[in-house]
């Protein structure tokens, strides 16, 4: 490899100084002035029908301009999955419906001149619902007599194993070798079942969307979004219009972590918008993002294990049940992650079972949320793991390092499993897993510390790990394009679909362009997913942004350069091959000339042209970034109350574009899988109710309970990447859950196998153990 | 109502409603930057300055401000400017919808105290929530923003 130049150093952020500075820059600050303002009655009860709806005295209150229902649309069927088409998610929901299926589900919008007539009309909408029995239990929701989804004008778009009539959103199963001989085969069985919760992403940023009308007579709509293009497609679809017609503008975005990988709220403004050919706004409460947008899809995983008293693992066998709530967004392939994603670290099995069924409730939907499904596998395998070892009287990292995945190796897993459909078979050219085990065990001092260290009176500290994988895109499935485009002066346009959430993609997408270009990035301008003006992307999901759309940057300024050369070489009379260019200056053995004058010689004088270069990229596999997770704690021996001191990661992400975005990355991943290791819970009444609808109630990590976390970076090189580069987005969030329920043990000889290990849990455990003794 | 105040050392005459949030109505005016996050003041990105303290403006009532002296981020252009650079280097920005509010927070601190300790700077901070930085790169930032004006 040569060194770069731009790629792989620190740069800051394209656009943080403006944003720090309060420049215009997220949906809602793109409201037209006068929109007029949406808000949403929303069900109160988890399961009714909607015997009659009456609008009329809504429709008086002075200032209201409509007021839509499920009357004002059409009835068609479709998921707000933001997913390539055709969607491996069911087609089961409606604009508006009839019948709600959660408490927070839409029955009805207003628009109004402002928010608090709006909000009084809503209190004027007079429903007749009809209160039917919900389910709740998703342990009992498989074949219960209460149907989540009895309407028959709902459907898959291919086989999901989708089966409403068992309140089944999907269904999977796979079997390498033969696991029930394998398993009895076993010297050492471990059995047991693990509980994960529902999560909320809790981005800052609100879901927000305006409409309006343009001068050409097309829907606009700004949304704050992971997936453009697909919102446009869905909005198409749904209010039958061409999609020609419509415009999707994503400016910046306050955080996204999957909960805006879908459509929500988007349909409403823009039918309101159609139907009355005004600017509209909506902006969800942060009441709403709770109830009515997504959580993370609660799980129950079974799990068994079967290896022998050396410590080689023979068989691993899971069975899942999901809740995927009302409806079954990302419900297929959010499930089928928890096994793809999750079962390969352990590539030396003789037998791997994954199976199970994602069932409907009637919950606040569940969809797409970093880990996507990883996380909750992984705390099941991971706390699995250390309970071999203990059984096996193994030091947990020495068990992982017999049985994980190497550079070189593959699994059968991969071309089985791919995301709604068959796998992709692929070898790791790229994986220092090994190194990130070992590196981490050094930096945490396992040899001195594992189980435990530093006993004192009534707190004792401990450690506890987990490994992880996640992939880089959906191969063959999801494409990234990229425009770069000549301007005189010799300065570039970078036009991408690619979604920047946060995450930082502007920035190190220009990097990536910049080093094939030789130039910096303040040479770079980039602008991104805007449907009307930039080439397609799927979006920024599924760990795919670095990888795929940064594989089709790199394609398009390898093009760029390749013309850039055509045109001097004319110029300079020389042929192709024997030209230089550093980025600035075009040299022949004789002559020269920068690229500020053959860009304006382009421009304005000779041989005049445009010069723009479009590339796409789909990938052909999707290389796996990995990762070792250490949680240091310290534990109060009786109350069960816990500190993370320090939590270490070790990761192998290919080469970091930006080192300090990407520590980002994973620093805040980790974060946000120490919330749901620790504390974050949706809780729910009897009736449904959701109990933790603000963020005094659902708490998420805060500036005192991080203390420490470190972060390093194999040395890695992924071929097929841009510069070598492999995802980040998501491999963080994924170990913490085991790690702390492994640490936990490791100090008190508890096992914690329901999510979130809170000190309550622990306490009950160690009074179960202390009554057993 | 009309209300008169100082926005940014502006003389402004905002017309409310009496339940109006002072949020609400610096965003109707143009003021951007006050963010709206959580409702409950329980995340940050609404935080202002009235007179030089700092408040969530979600749950501030707009008659409130009534002859006082507001400042946003935009108020603060070249602090934010500066410390925006250390969040850059520390890549401490991500999303970004809580950089506004940190950096008043950050101002009012400055203000208060010289050479803070991290028990110090952890406390002013404790009001804002982040999604997507795990706060230690921020803290990093702050410090290195802190400790250069300290030297200046």
């Amino acid at each position: 490899m040569s060194k770069t130049k731009v790629v792989n150093t620190q740069i800051r952020s394209v656009d943080g100084k403006g944003i720090m500075m309060g420049r215009q820059a997220y949906t809602d600050d793109f409201s037209q002035p006068g929109a007029l303002v949406l808000k949403v009655l929303r069900s109160p009860h988890a399961y009714a029908k909607i015997n009659r709806i009456d609008t009329t005295e809504a429709l008086k209150t002075p200032g209201v301009e409509c007021v839509l229902t499920h009357k004002d649309f059409k009835r068609n069927a479709h998921t707000r999955a933001g997913q390539g088409y055709p969607e491996p998610s069911p087609h089961d929901k409606f604009a508006l419906d009839s019948m709600v299926r959660y408490i927070g589900d839409e029955v009805a919008v207003v628009a109004a001149k402002t928010k608090t007539i709006a909000e009084e009309a809503l209190e004027k909408i007079n429903v007749d619902y009809e209160v039917l029995d919900p389910v709740l239990d998703f342990e009992k929701a498989m074949d219960n007599k209460t149907l989540v989804h009895p309407e028959e004008d709902i459907h898959e778009m291919f086989p999901i194993g989708f089966d409403p009539k068992r309140n089944l959103a999907a269904s999977y199963h796979m079997e390498v070798g033969d696991i029930e001989k394998t398993l009895d085969e076993s010297e050492v069985k471990i059995t047991h079942s693990f509980y994960t919760q529902a999560q909320q992403h809790t981005a800052l940023e609100p879901h927000s969307v305006n409409a309006h009308i343009d001068v050409q007579n097309r829907l606009t709509i700004y949304s704050s979004t992971q997936t453009p293009f697909h919102v446009r497609r869905i909005i198409a679809q749904v209010l039958e219009v061409p999609l020609s017609r419509i415009r999707v503008i994503k400016p910046r975005v306050g955080g996204g972590f999957g909960g805006k990988q879908a459509i929500h709220g988007e349909i409403l403004a823009a039918a309101v918008t159609l139907k009355t050919g005004k600017a509209t706004t909506l902006t969800y409460t942060r009441k709403e993002v709770f109830e009515a947008t997504y959580s993370r899809h609660p799980m129950r995983l079974d799990v068994r294990i079967g290896a022998n008293k050396d410590g080689t693992i023979r068989g691993i066998d899971f069975y899942g049940l999901s809740d995927t709530g009302a409806y079954g967004e990302h419900a297929l392939t959010v499930f089928m992650v928890t096994g793809s994603k999750v079962l390969p670290l352990y590539n030396k099995v003789d037998s791997v079972r994954f199976h199970g069924h994602v069932v409907y409730t009637n919950h606040t939907p569940a969809g797409a949320f970093r880990g996507y499904g990883a996380i909750q596998g992984n705390f099941a395998l991971e706390s699995a793991i250390d309970m071999l070892a203990n059984k096996l009287g193994m030091d947990p990292v020495a068990l992982r390092e017999k049985n994980m995945m190497r550079e070189g190796e593959t699994s059968p897993i991969f071309s089985i499993m791919g995301e709604g459909t068959e796998g992709t078979a692929m070898d790791m050219e790229s994986c220092k897993l090994p190194y990130c085990v070992k590196r981490g065990s050094e930096l945490v001092d396992w040899k001195n510390r594992y189980p435990r260290y530093e006993e004192r009176e009534n707190t004792i500290r401990s450690v506890g790990m987990a490994i992880a994988m996640q992939g880089s895109g959906i191969p063959y499935i999801d494409m990234g394009a990229a425009t770069i485009k000549l301007n005189d002066d010799g300065f570039y346009n970078l036009l991408v679909g690619a979604t920047d959430i946060g995450q930082g993609s502007d920035t190190i997408l220009a990097q990536i362009a910049a080093e094939a270009l030789g130039t910096t990035t303040e040479n770079i301008i980039v602008y991104s997913s805007d449907s009307d003006l930039t080439p397609f992307d799927v979006g920024a999901y599924a760990s795919s942004t670095t990888y795929v759309s940064g594989n089709a940057v790199l394609k398009a300024a390898k093009s760029m350069r390749n013309m850039l050369l055509k045109e001097a070489s004319k110029v300079l009379d020389t042929d192709f091959d024997s030209l230089e260019f550093d980025g600035a200056t075009f040299k022949s053995k004789k002559d020269a000339i920068t690229l500020k004058d053959l860009s304006n010689r382009l421009t304005y004088n000779e041989d005049q042209k445009q010069l723009t270069a479009t590339e796409s990229y789909v990938g052909h596999k999707s290389p796996p970034p990995f990762m070792a997770g250490f949680c240091t704690i310290e534990i109060d021996k009786e109350t069960g109350e816990f500190d993370v001191l320090d939590y270490t990661s070790v990761v192998d992400c290919g080469v970091t574009i930006n080192p300090k975005l990407a520590q980002g990355q994973v620093e805040g991943g980790v974060v946000q899988g120490l919330g749901m290791a620790a504390y974050e819970d949706l809780q729910y009444t009897k009736k449904g109710r959701n109990l933790t609808s603000d963020m005094m109630t659902y708490r998420i990590p805060g500036q005192k309970e991080i203390h420490s976390l470190t972060t390093e970076f194999a040395i890695s090189h992924e071929e097929s990447g841009p510069y070598g580069a492999k995802s980040v987005g998501e491999i963080g969030i994924d170990t913490p859950p085991a790690a702390l329920a492994n640490a936990v043990y490791n100090a008190l000889g508890v096992r914690i196998t329901t999510l979130p290990i809170t000190p309550e849990k622990i306490q009950k455990a160690l009074k179960q153990k202390e009554k057993a003794q | 109502m009309k209300i008169e105040l100082t926005v940014n050392g502006g003389r402004e005459i905002f017309d409310v409603a009496p339940d109006e949030m002072l949020l609400d109505t610096l965003r109707s005016h143009g003021f951007k930057s006050v963010r709206r996050g959580c409702d409950t003041t329980s995340c940050g990105v609404c935080t202002v300055l009235v007179d030089g303290l700092l408040v969530p403006s979600c749950s501030y009532l707009s008659v409130r401000a009534e002859g006082k002296h507001v400042t946003t981020v935009e108020g603060i252009p070249e602090e934010a400017s500066k410390l925006s650079e250390h969040f850059g280097d520390e890549g401490a920005d991500q999303c970004g919808f809580c950089n506004a509010g940190i950096a008043l927070s950050v101002h009012a601190l400055k203000n208060r105290t010289t050479s803070p300790d991290e028990d110090t700077i952890k406390d002013a901070l404790t009001g804002h929530l982040c999604r997507c930085t795990g706060y230690v790169s921020q803290l990093k930032a702050i410090k290195a923003y802190l400790k250069e004006g300290d030297n200046e």
